[in-house]
């Protein structure tokens, strides 16, 4: 066995002869013997590494790539160019086969990453405290709203109706146990925004927080946010928003209007689509005492040496399981510490004009491609009349998208997703509806490709 | 010896380390990197300046500006300012941190794991299901477990996610006053925590003078309310629990569940099967058990898997096999519905696939042997130092971990657990686990894993004697004062506590200038 160096007889004997024992199943004596399994259950016979590299590409050479066909596929994980330079830092071994650095003297490394992760949402978002990282967005949502609960003790969240029925449907397991409720906030049924009327008219005393996403589900920039947080504040409730974390690099922060907590997801700063899994949940807050000792999550935070050498810890455990136990602010213990790093070697390298660059070509994508969508018979784009960011819905108005979906397919493009046949039971207002979504890898030609393949289906 | 271990060490001017990307870029007013925008593209749209609404525009925005060679210089100095398993022996009890297999790593780097997205239609990624499935279907049968998700990134989150079935279970019975969830002192903070979250009034259970479940007590806190129990096995002290069939008796017997810890599976993998012990859900953590990386603290990933009668509280959807042909079913009749999106962290799964591939049954059994052969021959040899201790179970075989105590140099140090620890790391060793479980004073939690050499044991344990038995009385300052070869001395985390500085941002404003 290549990886277990002590596995050699001559070993095994002098290492028994130590502990005093004569076979290594003496160590296992005091299992009760009805349970000691005589042979070990078959999960098939070992292999060497080329015979594993082998039957690896066999199985793989059955999955098409979106490098392979061409994408259109978002709501809640995106294909991003990745910079070689992400690959580089975060394949260190330094990095990637660390533990949580418990012993900052020598994880130095890994402390000021994640400080500088922690640094750089911190300016994208617009607020002061980052955790070092949560699953994904989905859990940042459902920790955001247990974490408003331990603030205010109430029980009410008045939840978009524009976001995700997946992170919806996160935020409702981890609610479900509790005495909390989710009240449907919404969505102005001509440009898409937050329905500040229903807003007024649902929110009370017992409101926790409130949840609106900019950019939302639909791709639409919302320009009713800025009126929130008065609304939200007035009746002692906490403003919670989720961001698409892209578009900060040319729209106004959360923290600008408003917002006490933001969520989002990092999976487009530097990380691989990889079927939905490693993402990086984020979570931001305030430099606010009732905030700040009610995170979820590992803080990271900068002090100095003995020596009065600047450096790096984990700091406020206290608020952790390891130490509060049942009292914890959340059960939270390996997080996605690595794609935090990735995050912040991403942003690091873009700087303010990459990443402002990199929001303009999206913008130039997403108004090209509903443009020329919109021309054509038979559909309409986008379904909502705002500005969109990276994602925008469009409707068909004779064919079915799961038809034009399979047409597509047999060309090799991945047309968006039917919100009917992904969502059933959701979004039935909107119709034969597709979320498309468009980054920077997308040139014209593959704008364009797409706008002629539909264009036959439709036809 | 002490010449052994030197960690790189970038400092500028003695004052602090390398400095921050906000830092290095001071003074610069824009940067380097651009995405071009092709012309035609550009000339399509009118309006091109008025693509996002003027009162949204953002203002200002704090990013370094930095050219490539500068960010990969700062990244790569901060690496070497890092300890990983590639650097040396890494004995952090209940972490089980195992060398993580180079061809893993490959593999899943492969776009045909990385470039895929969750929405593609079913026909184009049955290679990502069948690798998923594959790994479920082996991973039943190394627990005896047969229905599996992967939708949990971490042990703490499969916990809650177990809670939730055992939840949801009995309320399905209508047992709704069943609201208290049974824990050993001994467990992981993590337990208390998610069986918290989970709705569930946590009830302690003491230890016995054995390591093990006190039985008395354990009788004694059974009752109608009990809803399960959530037990680690072997336990945080590296004991196997002697009476778990008892105990699962007990539990079944009361009506409750049994909910497996598997952060010390490392001991019985070819061993003993989960449910064979009783065990009705359990949580492996592939990050520990099967190899992939930990990453500074992630991602990982888990396994729950439940037994035969528990399947229908799953989390949807479930990843199902027909004639060849895999498929997720959304149709799980009293499903908890979902704790994270989309199927769970592939890209972690994909490399414990590729890990019990490698093993195949023998290699898997003998994973287990030799982890716990080296954790013995590491407690024999470090027991008989002077100053170290044995609470709990002195007679009784450890299984992968062990934990002795060294209060016995209190009459040298204070706190000796934390500033051995602290000495260690000027030996290249990570130290392992300190304070854990709390049922021991001054614990020292070791685990070696199946990837340690006897040389390395051989050198961990003759620098654990040198510290406990020369530099503590011939020299307790080497001690207190340690590390000296790491890239910073000792830091006061008392004071990052008491004046939190979260972000560049907060240090600009309040601290910028201050020195220690």
């Amino acid at each position: 066995m290549r990886y277990i160096p002590n596995a050699k007889k001559e070993i095994i004997r002098m290492m028994l002869d130590e502990i005093g024992v004569k076979d290594v199943e003496d160590l296992f004596s005091d299992i009760p013997e009805r349970l000691r399994l005589k042979s070990p259950s078959e999960i098939g016979n070992p292999m060497d590494e080329i015979t594993l590299y082998l039957e690896a590409k066999e199985v793989l050479s059955r999955n098409v790539t979106t490098d392979e066909f061409l994408s259109f596929l978002g709501g809640g994980v995106w294909n991003h160019y990745i910079p070689a330079v992400v690959d580089e830092i975060a394949s260190k071994q330094e990095f990637y086969t660390a533990y949580t650095p418990y012993q900052p003297e020598i994880s130095q490394g890994a402390l000021q990453a994640i400080f500088e992760y922690q640094s750089l949402i911190a300016e994208l978002t617009g607020m002061d405290v980052v955790s070092a990282s949560h699953y994904d967005w989905s859990t940042a949502l459902a920790e955001a709203a247990l974490m408003s609960m331990r603030i205010n003790h109430r029980r009410k969240h008045l939840i978009s109706t524009a976001i995700s029925p997946e992170r919806l449907c996160v935020l409702r397991t981890y609610l479900s146990s509790l005495d909390a409720s989710i009240i449907p906030l919404d969505y102005e049924k001509d440009t898409g925004f937050v329905d500040l009327d229903d807003l007024k008219r649902k929110i009370d005393d017992d409101t926790c927080m409130v949840y609106v996403e900019n950019p939302n589900f639909f791709g639409v920039i919302d320009e009713n946010v800025t009126e929130l947080a008065d609304i939200v504040h007035e009746k002692g409730a906490i403003l919670v928003i989720g961001v698409n974390i892209l578009s900060l690099g040319i729209l106004k922060p959360p923290g600008e209007y408003g917002a006490d907590i933001v969520v989002g997801e990092g999976q487009q700063l530097g990380i691989y689509q990889s079927f939905g899994g490693p993402l990086l949940g984020i979570i931001a807050t305030r430099f606010d005492r009732r905030f700040v000792r009610q995170m979820p999550g590992r803080l990271i935070g900068m002090t100095w040496s003995k020596k009065g050498v600047r450096g790096y810890v984990i700091t406020l455990q206290t608020r952790e399981q390891h130490i509060r136990r049942e009292r914890a602010t959340s059960n939270i213990t390996t997080n996605e510490s690595l794609m935090a790093i990735r995050a912040a070697v991403y942003l690091a390298l873009l700087g303010k004009d990459g990443l402002k660059s990199l929001c303009e070509k999206v913008l130039v994508n997403t108004a090209y491609l509903v443009k020329r969508l919109n021309s054509i018979e038979g559909l309409e784009a986008p379904v909502f009349r705002s500005k969109h960011f990276q994602e925008f819905l469009v409707r068909s108005q004779k064919k079915k998208w799961s038809e034009i979906q399979q047409h597509l397919l047999k060309r090799g493009i991945l047309a968006g997703i039917s919100l009917k046949e992904r969502f059933p039971g959701y979004f039935d207002e909107l119709g034969e509806v597709a979320l498309l979504a468009t980054t920077e890898i997308h040139t014209k030609a593959d704008l364009d490709r797409l706008v002629q393949e539909i264009e036959e289906v439709v036809a | 010896m002490t010449g052994y271990f030197r960690q790189s060490r970038w400092q500028r001017k003695g004052e602090l380390i390398e400095p921050t990307i906000f830092e290095l870029s001071q003074g610069r007013k824009d940067g380097y990197y651009r995405f071009s925008i092709e012309k035609e593209l550009f000339e399509e749209i009118e309006n091109a300046k008025e693509l996002i609404p003027e009162k949204l525009m953002r203002e200002e925005l704090n990013l370094p500006n930095l050219s490539e060679p500068e960010v990969v210089r700062h990244f790569s100095r901060l690496a070497e300012m890092n300890y990983g398993i590639d650097s040396g022996p890494y004995w952090l009890g209940s972490c089980t941190m195992k060398y993580n297999p180079k061809i893993n790593e490959r593999i899943a780097a492969n776009p045909k794991v990385r470039q895929l997205h969750p929405y593609q239609p079913e026909e184009t990624v049955q290679g990502a299901l069948k690798i998923m499935y594959e790994l479920g279907e082996m991973l039943g049968k190394i627990t005896g477990l047969r229905h599996w998700t992967f939708q949990t990134s971490a042990g703490a989150h499969g916990e809650y996610l177990g809670c939730s079935i055992i939840r949801a279970y009995q309320l399905d019975r209508g047992e709704k006053q069943r609201d208290e969830m049974l824990i050993p002192l001994s467990a992981h903070g993590s337990n208390f925590a998610s069986a918290a979250m989970a709705g569930f009034k946590v009830v302690k259970i003491p230890i016995d003078d054995k390591g093990c479940t006190d039985m008395a007590a354990l009788k004694a806190a059974i009752g109608d309310r009990t809803a399960g129990m959530m037990i680690t096995n072997p336990n945080t002290l590296g004991i196997f629990e002697e009476d778990i069939l008892e105990i699962a008796e007990l539990i079944h017997g009361a009506g409750g569940l049994l909910y497996y810890d598997g952060a010390n599976l490392n001991a019985l993998l070819g061993k003993v099967l989960l449910s064979e012990m009783g065990v009705d859900i359990a949580h492996l953590n592939l990050h520990k058990t099967f190899s992939t990386p930990h990453g500074t603290g992630g991602p990982g990933a888990g396994a729950v898997l439940v037994k035969d009668g528990l399947e229908d509280f799953m989390p949807i959807p479930m990843l199902r096999e027909k004639n060849g042909r895999y498929y997720f079913d959304y149709n799980v009749p009293k499903t908890i519905g979902r704790v994270k999106a989309f199927y769970g962290n592939f890209e972690v799964l994909v490399k414990a696939w590729a890990y019990l591939k490698t093993l195949g049954s023998e290699g898997l059994r003998k994973v287990s042997e030799i982890a716990v052969l080296n954790a013995n021959y590491a407690f024999a040899k470090i027991r008989k130092l002077k100053r170290v201790s044995v609470v709990y179970g002195e007679d009784k075989p450890r299984k992968h971990e062990f934990v002795v105590s060294l209060k016995g140099a209190k009459s040298e140090i204070d706190a000796p657990a934390l500033h051995v620890a602290k000495r260690l790391l000027d030996y290249g060793l990570h130290p392992p686990t300190i304070y854990f479980p709390p049922v021991v004073e001054e614990a020292f939690m070791m685990e070696p894993t199946e990837s340690d050499s006897k040389e390395d044991i051989d050198y961990y344990v003759e620098v654990m004697r040198r510290i406990l038995e020369e530099e503590l009385e011939k020299n307790p300052e080497l001690v207190l004062n340690a590390p000296i070869n790491s890239s910073i001395d000792r830091l006061d985390e008392v004071r990052a506590a008491r004046e939190p500085i979260l972000s560049w941002k907060i240090y600009v404003r309040h601290y910028k200038g201050k020195k220690a």
